[in-house]
C-alpha cells in the first residue's frame, strides 16, 4: 500500500516526477528554491504596502467610491496637472500668434514656419473640439452649414470677418453684435403665391446655368426677382456679405442645389444659426481659429492667388502689409 | 550536510604529487528531498589553463568596450551630437558611429535583434552554450566579482574556512572590503550605463553636481543594484532558475553539437589511483573532483549534460591540470558531441560535422538578413516626402467651378544643414500648385535634422476636372546636392468614376 502512494522517480535524473504524463513526457518534480519563496511572501508585503499607500479598497457609499491610500494619489488630478502644464507650455505660442495677428495680420503668420505649423495645429485641435460637430472634421460642411473650405462667403472670406462671425456667432440673439438678417419666408406667410415661387425659382436657377424646364415663366420670374429679392441678393444676384444674403450665381448652395431644394429655401426664407463664441473660448484661441478657418484654402486674398498657377506671396506680403 | 559537503582538501592517498581528492559534491545531486530547496554556497577553485586564459581575455575586452564606449567621439559637425554610440530619447534619434536612425526606421534595431538571435541559435548548434559560458554579461561580471571575491578572500578552501569562522577583524575587514568593492565595481556599471542615453562628459558634471535628470539617477540606482545582487549574491541562481535560455537551448542543439563534455567512453569506470598503479582496465577519471570544485554552477559534468551548465570549460581546464599531473593524455572532459561518444564506444572513429542542415539554415537565414538590412543602409536617404491628402472633405469646388485637393506633405530633412527644397508636381492635366507660407518660388525651407509638414493646394478647371481620379506625383529637389525625393497621390474630382 504504502508503495503504492510513493511518487514515481525518473530514471535518468533521480528525481521524482509529478506523476502526469503527457504522450510519454513526465515532469520533473523539482523543488521550488527557498528564496523564491521569500520573494513571494515579500510580494504579499508589498501588495499590503500598496493598498495602504495607494486607493485600492472599495469604499462603503457616502466614502467617494474608494479608499484614497496614505499618498491620497489620484489620476484624475494627475490628469489635471498634466493640462495645466500643457496650457502653461502652449501660452507662449498662443501669445505670440496673437501678437503677430494684431500687427502684421494673418499673412505674417505665413511668413513663419513654425509659428504657422502651431497655429494650424493648435486651430485643428480647435475646430474638432468645437465646430466639428456642424462644419465636418476638415470643414467640408454639411447641408445648412456651410463648407469653410471653399472661396464662397456668405459673411465675408477675410481674416477679420471670420473672426467676427466667430467671436459674434450668425443669428445668436444673446450676443449683441451677432451677425443678424432674415429672408421672408415667401411662401409659408403667403408673400408670393405657388406660381410666383415657382417661377422666381426657375429664374435663380438660370442665374447660375442651371437647366430649367422649357414652359418656365423666366420673365415673371425676373420681374418678382428684381422686386422681392434684389433688395438683398443684388440686381445680378451676387449676394450682399454685410447681411449674409448668398451669392447666387455661382452653384455653390447652403440648402442645396436640386430645384426643389431652392424652391423650399425660397418659400421657407431660411434661418441658419450658429453660436457666439466669445463667451466659450478664450480670445487666443479664437484667433488661432480664424486663422486655420481662413487657411484652409478659401480665405479671401489668400484664394486671389490661385487664379494664377504660381503662388505669389511675396506680392500679397506686400500688398497686406 | 551542508557542512560535510565543503570540508576542504580532505586526502585519502595522493594520486600523484599536489593530486588531492577534494570532498565535494555537485548541489544538483540528488540528495534528501525537501519541499523547497535550501540554497548550497558554491566556493568555485581558481583554475589555470586555454580556455581560463580565454575567460579572462574576453572579460577584459567586453568590459572594457561597455566602460568605454561611451567616451568615444565622432564628429558630426557643429549641429550634431559628438558621442559616437548616443541613444538620444528627447530627439528621438539613434547613433552609431556614422550611422544615425530615426524613429521610423526602428525596424534596422529589429534587424540587429533578429540578426543577433540567429547568431545565437547559429553558435548554439555549432558550440553549445559558449553565448552563456563567455559572453553572457550575468557570466561576466560573476567572473569579476568572484575574481574580487579571491583577491580578499582567497581561494576556495580559504573561502570556506573563513565563512564558517567566527567573526574577527580578519573576517570583517575581508568582507567589508570585498562589498566595498563589489559596490565600486557595480557604480560604475550602472553609471556607464546612462552614459549611452546622454553626452557622458556632459552628464558625468552633472550627474556629480546633482543636476542630472532624475531618471539618470534612477536608471544609475537600478542597475547598480542589479550588478550587485545578480553577480554578487545571485550568480548561478539567476542561470538556474530565473533565465529562459537554458531551456530554449535544448531546442536548439543535436547530437552533433559540440559541448563540453565528459567523456564516459575514456574516464569510466571511474576510481582512485594511486602513484605508480596500472591503468589497466579502468577509466582515466581518478575521481579527484577537481571538475567539480573548478564548476561555477557547483555541478558534475560527469553526469552528463545538464541544464545548469552553462558551458564555461573550466572544468576542462581542471581536469587537463589533473591529467597532465598523473601523467595521462588531456582530454578526458573536452569539447566534443553526444554523438563522437556513442560512436567510441562502439569501436567507430569520432567525426565532426559542422556542416549540418540547421547550421545550414541558420547560416542562410543571417546571411539574408546581413544582406538586407545592408541594402538598406547603403540605400538610406538623407530626403524623405510622404504626401497626406485631405480626405475629410475630399475636394472642394470652388466658386468658378475649379476643384481643389489639399494636400500635407511631410518633408524629413536628415542631413545636418537647412536646406531650401524645391517643389514640383506634375499631373496631367497639369494643376494650379498653391504652397502655403511660401514667400516666392515654391520653395520648402527645413531645418537640419527635422521633420516638417507643409500644406499644399492644388486646383484644376471644371473643364480639366473630368476623370473620376487624376495621379500626382510631387518630388522635392535640393539644388545644392542634386539629391530629390518623390512621392505620388491622387486628385480627386468629384467626377463620377
Ligand atoms: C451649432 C452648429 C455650429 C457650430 C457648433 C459652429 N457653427 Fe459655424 N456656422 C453654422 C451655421 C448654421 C452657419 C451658417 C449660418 C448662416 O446660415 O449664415 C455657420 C457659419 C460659419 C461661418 C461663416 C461662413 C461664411 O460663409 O461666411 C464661419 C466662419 C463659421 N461658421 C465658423 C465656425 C467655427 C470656427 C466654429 C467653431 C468654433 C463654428 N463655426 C461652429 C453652424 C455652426
Ligand atoms: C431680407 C433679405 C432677403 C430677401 C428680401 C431675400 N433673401 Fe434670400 N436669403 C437671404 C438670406 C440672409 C439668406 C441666407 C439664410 C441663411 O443663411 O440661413 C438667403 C438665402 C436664400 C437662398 C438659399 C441660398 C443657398 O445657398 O442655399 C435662396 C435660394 C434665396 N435666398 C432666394 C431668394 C429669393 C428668390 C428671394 C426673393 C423672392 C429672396 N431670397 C429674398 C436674404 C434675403
Amino acid at each position: 500500500m504504502a508503495e503504492h502512494d510513493k511518487p514515481p522517480v525518473d530514471e535518468i535524473s533521480g528525481v521524482e516526477t509529478t506523476g502526469h504524463e503527457w504522450d510519454g513526457i513526465t515532469e520533473l518534480d523539482n523543488p521550488l528554491p527557498r528564496w523564491w519563496l521569500w520573494c513571494f511572501y515579500a510580494s504579499i508585503v508589498w501588495a499590503i504596502g500598496y493598498m495602504i499607500f495607494m486607493p485600492a479598497l472599495p469604499a462603503p457609499p457616502g466614502f467617494d467610491g474608494h479608499t484614497r491610500g496614505l499618498r491620497n494619489h489620484s489620476e484624475r488630478a494627475n490628469v489635471a496637472v498634466a493640462l495645466a502644464d500643457l496650457e502653461a507650455r502652449r501660452g507662449p505660442m498662443f501669445a505670440q500668434l496673437q501678437q503677430t495677428v494684431d500687427e502684421g495680420g494673418v499673412v505674417a503668420v505665413l511668413n513663419d514656419g513654425d509659428l504657422l505649423n502651431f497655429t494650424l495645429a493648435a486651430g485643428r485641435s480647435a475646430f474638432g473640439d468645437n465646430c466639428a460637430t456642424c462644419h465636418g472634421v476638415g470643414g467640408g460642411g454639411f447641408t445648412g452649414y456651410p463648407n469653410l473650405r471653399d472661396d464662397d462667403w456668405i459673411w465675408g472670406g477675410s481674416f477679420d470677418d471670420i473672426r467676427h462671425t466667430i467671436v459674434a456667432g450668425i443669428r445668436w440673439e444673446e450676443h449683441p453684435e451677432t451677425r443678424f438678417s432674415e429672408m421672408p419666408a415667401f411662401g409659408r406667410d403667403q408673400l408670393l403665391s405657388r406660381e410666383e415661387i415657382n417661377a422666381v425659382t426657375d429664374y435663380v436657377m438660370t442665374l447660375s446655368s442651371l437647366t430649367v424646364s422649357e414652359n418656365a415663366d423666366l420673365a415673371l420670374g425676373a420681374e418678382i426677382y428684381q422686386r422681392e429679392c434684389a433688395s438683398c441678393h443684388m440686381d445680378d444676384g451676387r449676394g450682399d456679405q454685410s447681411i449674409g444674403a448668398p451669392n447666387l450665381t455661382n452653384n455653390i448652395w447652403l440648402y442645396g442645389g436640386s430645384r426643389e431644394q431652392i424652391r423650399h429655401a425660397i418659400h421657407r426664407g431660411p434661418y441658419g444659426v450658429m453660436p457666439a463664441w466669445e463667451q466659450r473660448l478664450p480670445e487666443p484661441v479664437i484667433t488661432a481659429l480664424a486663422a486655420y478657418v481662413y487657411l484652409l484654402g478659401g480665405g479671401e486674398t489668400l484664394q486671389q492667388r490661385e487664379a494664377g498657377l504660381a503662388p505669389q506671396m511675396a506680392a500679397e506680403t506686400a500688398s497686406a502689409g | 550536510m551542508n557542512l560535510i559537503h565543503n570540508r576542504p582538501g580532505a586526502s585519502g592517498g595522493d594520486a600523484a604529487d599536489g593530486v588531492a581528492r577534494l570532498d565535494v559534491d555537485a548541489v544538483n545531486a540528488v540528495g534528501q528531498r525537501e519541499l523547497y530547496q535550501k540554497r548550497q554556497q558554491i566556493y568555485p577553485k581558481l583554475v589555470h589553463g586555454r580556455f581560463r586564459l580565454a575567460k579572462w581575455v574576453f572579460l577584459v575586452l567586453a568590459l572594457g568596450v561597455y566602460y568605454l564606449l561611451p567616451f568615444v567621439r565622432w564628429d558630426r559637425g557643429p549641429e550634431g551630437p559628438s558621442q559616437a554610440v548616443l541613444v538620444d530619447f528627447p530627439n528621438a534619434r539613434f547613433y552609431f558611429f556614422f550611422i544615425e536612425l530615426w524613429p521610423q526606421e526602428v525596424y534596422y534595431i529589429t534587424g540587429l535583434l533578429i540578426l543577433a538571435a540567429l547568431a545565437l541559435f547559429l553558435v548554439t548548434a555549432l558550440f553549445g552554450r559558449v553565448w552563456c559560458g563567455y559572453a553572457c554579461p550575468q557570466t561576466v561580471w560573476t567572473d569579476l566579482f568572484i575574481a574580487v571575491e579571491r583577491l580578499f578572500e582567497g581561494d576556495r578552501n580559504k573561502r570556506i574556512l573563513l565563512d564558517r569562522a567566527p567573526m574577527s577583524f580578519n573576517k570583517a575587514w575581508r568582507k567589508t572590503g570585498k562589498h566595498v568593492v563589489w559596490l565600486a565595481i557595480a557604480a560604475a556599471t550602472g553609471g556607464a550605463w546612462i552614459l549611452y542615453f546622454h553626452d557622458a562628459f556632459d552628464l558625468l558634471r552633472d550627474f556629480f553636481t546633482g543636476q542630472a535628470a532624475l531618471t539618470a539617477y534612477i536608471f544609475f540606482a537600478l542597475l547598480t543594484f542589479t550588478t550587485y545582487s545578480l553577480a554578487g549574491t545571485l550568480r548561478e541562481q539567476v542561470c538556474t532558475y530565473m533565465c529562459p535560455w537554458p531551456r530554449i537551448q535544448g531546442a536548439l542543439t543535436d547530437r552533433e553539437s559540440l559541448a563540453v563534455t565528459y567523456r564516459t567512453d575514456r574516464g569510466e569506470p571511474r576510481g582512485r589511483h594511486k602513484k605508480g598503479e596500472s591503468w589497466d582496465g579502468r577509466g582515466d577519471c581518478i575521481d579527484c573532483k577537481a571538475c567539480v570544485a573548478a564548476c561555477p554552477m557547483g555541478i558534475d559534468i560527469r553526469q552528463g549534460p545538464q541544464l545548469e551548465c552553462i558551458g564555461c570549460a573550466l572544468c576542462i581546464d581542471a581536469c587537463d591540470d589533473i591529467m597532465d599531473k598523473v601523467g595521462r593524455p588531456r582530454g578526458l572532459i573536452a569539447y566534443d558531441t553526444d554523438d563522437n561518444i556513442a560512436r567510441r564506444k562502439a569501436g567507430e572513429p569520432a567525426r565532426w560535422r559542422f556542416v549540418r542542415p540547421r547550421v545550414v539554415l541558420y547560416a542562410v537565414l543571417i546571411a539574408g538578413v546581413c544582406a538586407i538590412m545592408l541594402a538598406g543602409l547603403v540605400s538610406r536617404e538623407e530626403l524623405g516626402l510622404h504626401a497626406d491628402r485631405d480626405r475629410n472633405p475630399n475636394f472642394v469646388v470652388l466658386t468658378d467651378g475649379s476643384v481643389r485637393n489639399a494636400y500635407t506633405l511631410n518633408v524629413q530633412n536628415k542631413a545636418r544643414v537647412t536646406r531650401h527644397l524645391s517643389l514640383a508636381v506634375s499631373a496631367d492635366p497639369q494643376p494650379g500648385v498653391q504652397l502655403l507660407g511660401a514667400r516666392d518660388e515654391l520653395v520648402l525651407e527645413i531645418g537640419p535634422d527635422r521633420t516638417r509638414t507643409f500644406q499644399v493646394f492644388l486646383t484644376l478647371p471644371r473643364e480639366a476636372a473630368l476623370r473620376h481620379s487624376i495621379p500626382v506625383m510631387f518630388t522635392i529637389t535640393d539644388p545644392q546636392t542634386g539629391e530629390t525625393a518623390f512621392t505620388q497621390d491622387v486628385f480627386v474630382t468629384g467626377a463620377a468614376p
